[in-house]
């Protein structure tokens, strides 16, 4: 075990002393006593190897790298990098798992699988969540409340999929697609491994999971849930590592399907080097979502939904409501209420419970955000961020608000991945769609107003994916969830989520 | 020693068709037509890099007011298309018949069926969104839908083999949704599309939704891939040398691809594979309450 729930509660405390200063808007003074989640329900090894046929192993090559707690800087654990014989083995284990096994086994016994892992998922949940916590540095809030009921949720509907699929609309019998491999990003480590592998087996595929070099813990929780679950050998696979491992897998020649999440720019990799292969290809990739605010919304609502939009999960967020767009003629009152909303926000320990906003997961984001943000005001936007000390430990980042941006700065066209805003103002509905869609990106929208004609005429002119109207990032298994354009192609979740996995 | 014919016919020129005109290529080039015996039947216009970029310039200038239209009005629209095609159905095969080297009964039954075609996919403009999309039973006080919406503009690499039957099974699923569409028809057999275009043109289908160039696959299929303001490409008339770099190019702004797939032949039912292709799934969330 690494750490201890003592050193956390430290942190916890040294941080609250910092924020006596903060007031209310009526000027009283709020103080939280430190309310930090135990991690002793967490048991971290030393060291993790790769699991490939129901076994943990280390990497052929011998290879580690460690995987730190990004709000403290400490090691975790050193975790196996899978070279490419390691990708040759967990593929190879895929194939006589869906040739034999997985493939010819009856949906309805698949079913009653992802049913179990649903179930050990929600057994071991605080577990999930303090994990995830630790290796994310999200709030554990956030991991508590959405990343681990959501995964098991995923299980639990796609379990349902796995005994229907003649019926789900795709013809009387359609068939799987082989060994999928799948790449998942670091910002909901356990929810998108939940997205990828729920429906993919499901559908019958076997899978070769490869999570991202820094948050490979709950992943390899999950493994051992396989485990638990009595999951035959083969039929999941967890790699870890990083680009080179998921470079690897998604250029093995064995692999049918792909799917990818995380940037635009690796995204547009993967399509090319599987051009001519024939591979199945579904990619979840950047955005730079509008949240559109009219001068009749409900402006507390709307506060709330553009703090959530944004500042969910440090911004760390592809649909995040980046670039808020709010009518001119509210644009000051809107602003004034944010800010004072932001000054709110708590910042720090994530495994205290009252933080709202956690660690940058990386230096390499936290270094991203910090020279993006650097971008923004050297092309003439103002720079806010509320009263806020940062852990002398970790990657932090304060919550940031740009105003006076235009559509050519960085700021307004780049994905910055972090908790940083940037505000736009528009007079007329048909200048904010404009607005709104100029953009390569189309992964997600926000609209605020009480105008139920005028959200349905923005919902259908969103060049995005996903609209969200009076409401901001919202998830569930049921909802199909992707972009279009430069945001990538394919679905996940609901009945076009099983699309991806089945040749159709 | 026959003397001159009591009336000279008149012979067409096969133009392209950009943005509901029909211009000869920019470049001022043509190139020779030939029957499957390699007699010359007519010079089509060699379309330039400059004629596609002008093409997709039309295409993404029709595709507001396209797929903004009612699902009934473009389902209007279409079937008008099969009625007007019907109206020229000799033309069409005397076409079909010398691009393909049929006979004339075969080249009947083909435009038969490129017809039928035509409104099978006219037809579904205002039922996929039925078929396609739907409410989503989510966990909250939210009510929650998605619905199908079309990509954008779809440039398509027609099929080099079926000149009619081939090329409408690839482009009608495209604009039945709203898509708008530029067509790069089969460079060896391009004659029919240059026939559809007049077809397209006397038809209510508003200027720009479908643009025909005839030219050169080589030297107009990689521009058409590397386009960054086209939404999907439909390589089914890509030779297999060449659709490696193809894909590579789409990828540059992750460009929808479509290919056919293997032992597709175009006289079978056609399901709707090619029709989803093109569809980006929009789901729109709303909280319920009082």
């Amino acid at each position: 075990m690494v750490g201890s729930g003592k050193k956390q509660a430290g942190v916890g405390l040294a941080r609250s002393a910092d924020r006596a200063g903060l007031t209310d808007s009526a000027g009283l003074a709020w103080e939280y006593a430190p309310a930090p989640e135990s991690r002793d329900i967490v048991t971290i090894a030393p060291e993790y190897g790769l699991f490939i046929r129901d076994e943990f192993r280390p990497a052929i090559a011998g290879g580690t790298f460690a995987t730190i707690n990004p709000a403290t800087g400490e090691k975790l654990a050193a975790v196996a990098e899978a070279g490419p014989k390691d990708v040759d083995l967990a593929v190879a284990a895929a194939r006589a798992a869906y040739e034999h096994v997985w493939g010819p086994m009856p949906g309805s016994e698949r079913a009653k699988y992802l049913f179990r892992i649903a179930r050990v998922l929600q057994e071991r949940a605080r577990e999930f969540a303090v994990l995830e916590t630790l290796d994310n540095g999200k709030p554990i809030r956030e991991s508590r409340d959405v990343d681990v009921p959501l995964a098991a949720a995923h299980f639990f509907y796609y379990a349902g999929w796995a005994d229907k699929l003649e019926h789900a609309g795709f013809g009387p019998a359609p068939q799987p697609l082989g060994v999928a491999g799948q790449v998942i990003p670091w910002n909901f480590p356990l929810l998108m491994a939940a997205w990828k592998l729920a429906p993919a087996l499901a559908a019958g595929n076997t899978c070769v999971l490869k999570p991202a070099e820094t948050t490979p813990l709950t992943a390899l929780l999950l493994a051992e849930v396989c485990q638990q679950a009595g999951l035959p050998a083969g039929v999941v696979s967890v790699l870890t590592g990083a680009g080179e491992t998921g470079a690897a897998l998604v250029r093995h020649p064995d692999v049918d399907k792909i799917a990818f999440t995380g940037s635009t720019e690796v995204g547009k990799q993967i399509a090319s080097a599987a051009a001519g292969t024939g591979k199945k290809l579904t990619l979840e990739l950047g955005g730079k979502a509008a949240n559109i605010v009219f001068d009749d919304a409900p402006v507390e609502q709307a506060i709330e939904g553009i703090v959530n939009g944004i500042f969910f999960n440090q911004g760390h967020v592809c649909c995040a409501g980046s670039r808020l767009l709010v009518q001119e003629s509210v644009a000051d009152a809107v602003v004034d209420r944010l800010k004072r909303r932001l000054a709110t926000l708590r910042l720090g320990d994530p495994m205290d419970k009252n933080t709202d906003i956690g660690a940058i997961n990386s230096a390499q984001q936290l270094d991203k955000i910090t020279e993006l943000t650097a971008a923004g005001e050297s092309e003439g936007a103002e720079r806010w961020s509320p009263p806020c000390r940062l852990p002398d430990r970790g990657f932090w980042f304060p919550p940031t608000v740009f105003t006076g941006v235009s559509q050519s700065h960085r700021i307004a066209r780049e994905e910055i991945f972090g908790p940083v805003l940037s505000v736009l103002t528009f007079r007329t509905p048909e200048e904010a769609v404009a607005k709104a869609n100029n953009t390569p990106y189309g992964l997600s929208a926000g609209i605020w107003t009480d105008k139920g004609s005028r959200i349905l005429w923005l919902a259908q002119r969103m060049r995005a994916g996903v609209v969200w109207a009076n409401t901001y990032n919202r998830f569930d298994p049921a909802s199909p969830f992707g972009g279009y354009q430069e945001s990538g192609y394919g679905r996940e979740g609901g009945r076009h989520g099983l699309a991806a996995y089945l040749d159709v | 020693m026959p003397g001159p014919p009591k009336r000279l016919d008149v012979r067409k020129t096969y133009k392209l068709f950009v943005g509901g005109a029909f211009p000869r290529s920019e470049s001022g080039r043509s190139y020779p037509v030939l029957s499957k015996s390699g007699d010359l039947i007519a010079y089509a216009a060699k379309a330039s890099r400059k004629d596609l970029r002008d093409a997709v310039v039309a295409a993404r200038g029709a595709f507001g007011g396209w797929s903004g239209a009612t699902a009934y009005n473009r389902g209007q629209v279409l079937y008008r298309v099969a009625e007007m095609m019907e109206g020229r159905a000799a033309q069409f095969a005397a076409e079909v018949a010398s691009a393909e080297g049929l006979r004339p009964a075969k080249a009947d039954a083909v435009v038969s069926a490129t017809i039928d075609r035509w409104v099978w996919y006219a037809g579904w403009s205002d039922k996929v969104a039925q078929v396609a999309g739907g409410a989503n039973a989510v966990a909250g006080p939210y009510f929650n839908f998605s619905v199908p919406e079309p990509t954008g503009v779809v440039v398509m690499l027609a099929p080099a083999d079926s000149s009619l039957l081939g090329l409408v099974s690839v482009l009608a699923p495209v604009i039945v949704t709203g898509n708008t569409a530029v067509v790069i028809a089969s460079e060896s057999r391009p004659l029919p599309s240059v026939v559809l275009a007049e077809v397209l043109a006397t038809s209510d289908v508003p200027a720009g939704v479908v643009n025909v160039l005839t030219g050169s696959i080589a030297e107009l299929g990689p521009v058409a891939a590397g386009h960054m303001d086209v939404n999907a490409i439909d390589l089914t008339g890509a030779p297999a040398a060449d659709r490696v770099a193809l894909e590579r190019a789409a990828a540059g702004n992750l460009k929808r691809v479509v290919t056919d797939r293997d032992g597709e032949r175009w006289s079978d039912p056609p399901g709707t594979r090619r029709l989803l292709a093109t569809l980006e799934i929009k789901t729109v969330w709303h909280p319920v309450g009082i």
